[in-house]
């Protein structure tokens, strides 16, 4: 288990470095320079100005040589100052939005976990019958829903027409006033709906999936032999089968994420919430080339321990691994 | 089958497809759109881009089916139209990501060694971005164009086919077929593409249904934030903006483009699934 561990551990070294290669070759072949965003609206730039900006930033040098420093630096977790106005580190801007964006992503993966399962594991046991199909219909068209058109509906219904919840922000204009138990409830009707919309998303892979694992645990000879025996149809499931059908659902756990944190820009946009998604978007919108780099290192890094921890968890639960040599 | 009909795999996948039901309907439903939207013109008396001012905002009826928007421009017409925009940018982006996927695919599973090595761990970086990030990183920085949309999709999207194509070279390297190949004197590049490609080829026919039905998705959502389709180039995600700006008094510009989508996406979906399991020996009656 040791030995599977390091080699686990040593092996995300080439792919930090991948991360990185990949995102500055990605930021710095697009055409286009922060430069240009800044002068282009005042004609009154001279060419000197324009280059002394760009000797600022660094931009002069050639390509390698700006990796090179921008490496360094995020060795030392230093990812530059955004070139936005405010001019902060990167890093400071980042920390103020992750909580947000982390926090929701994780209640919406709970509850994307605690309904896929079971109607995975409801849909293989009655399978074929009109329950099962009712479920796979429903799987379909959540397949196919666009986020944010479902985003806009709920808006429509339970903000415009019914009024029942906000569809904007994190807070109500003047809830620093309320006491601690108003403010929790103010920001638990501000989180319902993305955090209902981000759940949906990913809610019709998950519950597919645990249907497809589970159809096939329970084609396995040892189940046959369990029923033979007669064990109870319900142990039979939920001790025998369910424990092998979790396995895999495991590793689909660390796949999830970047999908989750992907989605985030889009819900954080529609419902305007401070997250790490919005900022990300408008980043990418003054093409602030330090904050939108270092984005997607940590968004990466992020995805890259999810991964870890799935396999790692994986590891532990299956004893092929646990006691082998790994 | 009556006795005297050919039996060839083509016609014995067809008959298993068009058993599925929901996989003919999608199927039919795609055709349709394809028509309606190379026919555009002759479907909708109404051009995409003429502002009406005198009819802003109009709700459904006979005169508008979908209604109008905030330049008195026809929903239906811009629905019909867009949808040119997202069967494109579906078969393009795929396109170029299964043969991305199915190239280093093919010379990973071939090769082995230090060539797969490399090539995998590619595969495992690229996992590693949330692709939506990446996707509109890319394209903020570049000129808006469609075009653009499609290759940047279709760039980020190739690792699963990659993944898929790699592991059926593996299985099919030391099957007899390739050894005879190789003994008759075959180049490698013969091997590869005569005799592996065509046999690696179902498992990338189902997941490059499923990817036009993600690569639809992907464009209406850069759209709809903006740096996808410019308008007034209609898209079914930029028509859903104006949804956004006007929800509070014209739903019928949130509903029927998000509609269209969902429809489209489903169908490819079906269709996907229809060839999964008509190709599946396993459930083959």
């Amino acid at each position: 288990m040791a030995n599977y561990l390091i080699k686990r551990i040593l092996m995300l070294i080439p792919l930090l470095l991948g991360i990185t290669l990949i995102t500055f070759t990605v930021i710095h072949l697009a055409p286009g320079e922060p430069v240009e965003m800044q002068t282009a609206m005042s004609p009154k730039v001279s060419a000197q100005s324009r280059a002394r900006l760009r000797e600022f930033y660094g931009l002069d040098k050639p390509l390698h040589v700006q990796y090179a420093k921008w490496l360094g630096n995020l060795s030392r977790l230093d990812f530059g100052r955004s070139f936005a106005p405010d001019n902060r580190p990167v890093l400071d801007k980042i920390k103020e939005r992750i909580p947000i964006t982390i926090s929701l992503n994780v209640i919406a993966l709970i509850l994307e976990f605690g309904l896929a399962l079971p109607i995975g594991i409801l849909a293989a046991v009655h399978r074929d019958t009109l329950l099962d199909r009712a479920i796979s219909f429903f799987v379909f068209v959540g397949f196919a829903v666009p986020t944010f058109w479902l985003a806009l509906l709920c808006m429509y219904f339970f903000g415009v027409k019914l009024s029942w919840l906000p569809i904007s922000g994190i807070h109500s204009l003047g809830s620093e006033q309320l006491p601690f138990f108003g403010r929790v409830l103010d920001l638990a009707k501000h989180l319902v709906l993305p955090i209902a919309i981000a759940t949906f998303g990913s809610l019709a892979g998950l519950s597919r999936y645990m249907r497809s694992t589970m159809i096939e645990v329970l084609s396995q000879d040892y189940i046959t032999t369990a029923r033979a025996k007669g064990v109870k149809e319900r142990v039979v499931i939920y001790r025998h089968a369910l424990k092998n059908a979790l396995l895999p659902v495991i590793t689909l756990l660390g796949f999830s994420l970047p999908a989750l944190i992907g989605g985030s820009v889009i819900f954080e946009t529609i419902f305007s919430i401070p997250g790490m998604g919005q900022l990300f978007y408008q980043g990418v919108m003054a093409r602030d080339y330090p904050l939108v780099m270092g984005i997607l290192v940590i968004g990466a890094c992020l995805t890259l321990i999810g991964n870890l921890l799935a396999d790692v968890s994986y590891a532990l639960a299956d004893p092929r691994i646990r006691h082998g040599k790994g | 089958m009556s006795a005297n009909k050919v039996s060839s795999p083509a016609r014995e996948f067809w008959e298993r497809f068009t058993t599925n039901r929901f996989a003919t309907a999608g199927l039919i439903i795609i055709a349709v759109l394809f028509l309606l939207s190379l026919a555009a013109a002759l479907v909708t008396p109404y051009s995409p881009d003429t502002i009406d001012a005198w009819h802003v905002l109009l709700p459904p009826s006979t005169a508008h089916w979908f209604g109008t928007d905030e330049l008195g421009r026809d929903v239906f017409t811009r629905v019909v139209y867009g949808a040119r925009v997202s069967l494109k940018v579906g078969f393009v982006a795929v396109g170029i990501a299964v043969v991305v996927g199915t190239v280093v695919g093919l010379f990973a599973g071939f090769y082995g060694g230090w060539i797969d090595s490399v090539l995998m761990r590619l595969v495992d970086i690229m996992l590693c971005f949330p692709t939506f990030f990446l996707i509109l990183a890319v394209i903020a920085m570049l000129e808006p164009s469609i075009w653009y949309i499609m290759v940047i999709i279709g760039l980020t999207g190739w690792m699963g086919v990659a993944r898929l194509v790699r592991a059926e070279v593996l299985s099919l390297k030391s099957r007899d077929f390739i050894l005879a190949a190789r003994v008759l004197g075959a180049s490698d590049l013969r091997i590869i593409f005569r005799h592996v490609l065509p046999n690696a080829l179902s498992p990338v026919l189902v997941s490059a249904t499923l990817g036009v039905a993600g690569a639809i998705l992907t464009e209406s959502a850069l759209s709809f934030l903006g740096i996808g389709v410019q308008p007034p180039t209609p898209s079914w995600g930029n028509i859903l903006t104006s949804g956004k700006d006007y929800i509070e008094f014209a739903w019928w510009l949130s509903l029927f483009p998000g509609l269209a989508i969902l429809v489209t996406v489903l169908s490819y979906n079906l269709v996907g699934e229809g060839i999964r399991d008509a190709l599946d020996p396993r459930r083959r009656g």
